[in-house]
């Protein structure tokens, strides 16, 4: 399996006075779809930030597999084989999908001295690329530049991208935001197919797929785990309720 | 694809044209505008290799006049200590030009936007002041030059041989740019500009790839800077100024950004038009002005000002137009 662990232990990081992530604590096993929900503000992109790298952390300790992670650059994570994708759409507008996925998929072998051949003629890139798109649906669209796709595909090629990249480590920062009923089918049914291959970090508002998705559940309230386990063990838990399903009416 | 097919013809009869520019020259009996298109061309270069930065990657680098000059001095300097081999002098031009690009680069490169242009600007001025200062090396004068770089079996003794040189360099650069542009290093520089957290986010390194092309900007400058040397047989460093950086993004501009040979277009239209203005009246500012003003409005994407003109409708511009920005949070 090369699906790695990833272990928090005490996350804590403050924004000035409030404290957005308070001693997170978190064991994802290899291979795990875990899911993580909470109300708006709760602190889940920031919890995903801190683990890239892309935010520093003020006190814990992050491990992928074996690895401490803590203390490592964007970078190294992503030798690790951390991958994200962005709540809000961050694809390259300009190029098309076939070049942003080629671009994700050229991030092993770098781009030292590649300065002759086109990034779309490059045969293992391009593999790569020709099997997400179909994977993610996204090959009628290959020539069309990103910005002119309708804003479901966009959302595809945001998964598809952090999956061209050759992921061991899958953080999902609210695949289906916005997405549509039917667009929201199609993707449940796409990280279904990836449940398994790749330990999955999933930070989700639309609890159908959550429910339907997750080996296991975190609630995230005010920065706080408030709950970890099972789909079922969350839907009973009180606390659960209280915070987060009674109060928050979701679609 | 109509105008696709269009745009693939534009590099190879732009080449032509120019290369018959001496014959034309010489048919008329005019051996300046020899001299002057290679002044041109000599621009072009510099353009080209600055749009490096600007166009691929949105930076825009306000002291590229600085490489300019550090090009010239390499000639300068050295002719004045006796050494005129070209060879020499280009290696020590291209060892100076990667040294300073890497130096002030890195110290560039930590900052962007504003802070960019303005940092990229104090080091040209530092470098302009020191030059002004250095007595030794001709100070304000400048420096002449006697001796015309020799490499061998070829020697930039005139303008004709300057043209043919800057001509072959620039066609050359066109075509190495052209693949740049869709190469893999090419590709990540470009979406370097587009999002950078996502790049970084990819596991490239935004600062390393950004350093690469300032480097390789930086050295292309300097070549300019070294043609420019045995064009004027001077160096001097009123080519430090930044009016000379500041001239450059506006070839840049004029021409289009993000297209390889819209530099190239925009240093023929910016020098062309100064030569013309100035032989009409000595306030051709007052008309150059507007007229820049004109078209960096008029489009400020790849020729969109030529096909406004021309009513043929612009793909980027549309695609630009249709960027979905109210998207869901």
């Amino acid at each position: 399996m090369n699906a790695p662990s990833l272990v928090i232990e005490g996350l804590v990081r403050y924004f000035g006075g409030l404290k957005a992530t308070d001693e997170v604590s978190l064991q994802v096993r290899p291979g795990e779809l875990h899911a993580i929900i909470g109300p708006n503000g709760a602190g889940k992109t920031t919890l995903i930030n801190l683990l890239t790298g892309e935010l520093a952390s003020d006190a814990g300790r992050i491990l992928i597999g074996d690895v401490d992670v803590s203390d490592q650059p964007v970078q190294q994570r992503v030798e690790l084989g951390l991958l994200r994708s962005y709540q809000i759409t961050s694809v390259f507008d300009s190029f098309t999908v076939r070049e942003n996925i080629c671009l994700a998929a050229r991030r092993r072998r770098g781009v030292r001295l590649a300065v002759w051949k086109p990034l779309t003629r490059d045969l293992e890139s391009m593999q790569v690329a020709e099997r997400i798109m179909q994977q993610c649906q996204l090959t009628h669209v290959a020539d069309e530049a990103a910005a002119n796709l309708a804003y479901g595909q966009r959302r595809q090629l945001e998964i598809a991208m952090a999956l061209a990249a050759e992921p061991r480590l899958l953080l999902l920062d609210e695949p289906m935001a916005g997405m549509s009923a039917a667009e929201g089918v199609a993707a449940i049914e796409l990280l279904r197919s990836l449940k398994g291959q790749y330990t999955i970090v999933l930070v989700e508002h639309d609890m159908n797929a959550v429910f339907s998705l997750a080996d296991r559940i975190s609630v995230l309230v005010y920065g706080k785990i408030i709950a970890t386990g099972t789909v079922d063990e969350i839907r009973a838990h009180p606390e659960v309720q209280k915070a987060y399903l009674g109060d928050d009416e979701d679609a | 694809m109509n105008s696709r097919n269009w745009m693939r013809l534009v590099l190879p009869v732009l080449f032509i044209v120019l290369a018959a520019i001496p014959f034309v020259a010489q048919v008329v009996d005019e051996p300046f505008y020899v001299t002057f298109f290679a002044r041109v061309l000599i621009y072009a270069l510099a353009a080209c290799a600055l749009n490096i930065v600007l166009g691929f990657a949105g930076l825009v680098s306000f002291g590229h006049a600085m490489f300019i000059g550090l090009g010239c001095y390499a000639v300068g300097i050295l002719s004045h200590y006796g050494i005129s081999n070209g060879w020499i002098q280009l290696f020590v031009c291209i060892a100076v030009c990667i040294v300073v690009a890497v130096l002030v680069g890195s110290v560039c490169l930590r900052t962007s936007g504003i802070g960019f242009i303005m940092i990229t600007l104090a080091f040209s001025q530092m470098f302009y002041f020191l030059m002004v200062s250095l007595t030794p090396f001709g100070g304000d004068d400048g420096l002449n030059i006697y001796e015309s770089s020799n490499f061998g079996w070829f020697e930039l003794s005139g303008s004709s041989e300057v043209y043919w040189a800057t001509w072959a360099l620039l066609l050359m650069l066109a075509l190495f740019l052209n693949r740049l542009r869709t190469s893999p290093f090419g590709m990540v520089l470009r979406a370097t500009h587009i999002n950078p957290r996502r790049v970084d986010a990819f596991g490239y390194s935004v600062f390393r790839i950004q350093l690469s092309a300032y480097v390789l900007s930086g050295v292309i400058t300097g070549i300019a800077g070294f043609l420019l040397a045995n064009l004027t047989a001077f160096a001097v460093p009123s080519y430090i100024a930044w009016h000379l950086s500041g001239e450059l993004i506006v070839m840049i501009v004029i021409g289009g950004i993000g297209l390889v040979t819209g530099p190239i277009f925009g240093a023929i239209v910016f020098l062309v038009l100064e030569e013309v203005l100035k032989g009409w009246t000595t306030h051709w500012m007052l008309v150059m002005g507007p007229i820049i003003t004109f078209i960096a409005l008029a489009g400020r994407n790849q020729f969109a000002w030529l096909k406004a003109i021309f009513n043929r409708p612009s793909t980027a511009g549309a695609a630009l137009k249709t960027r979905p920005n109210g998207e869901l949070p």
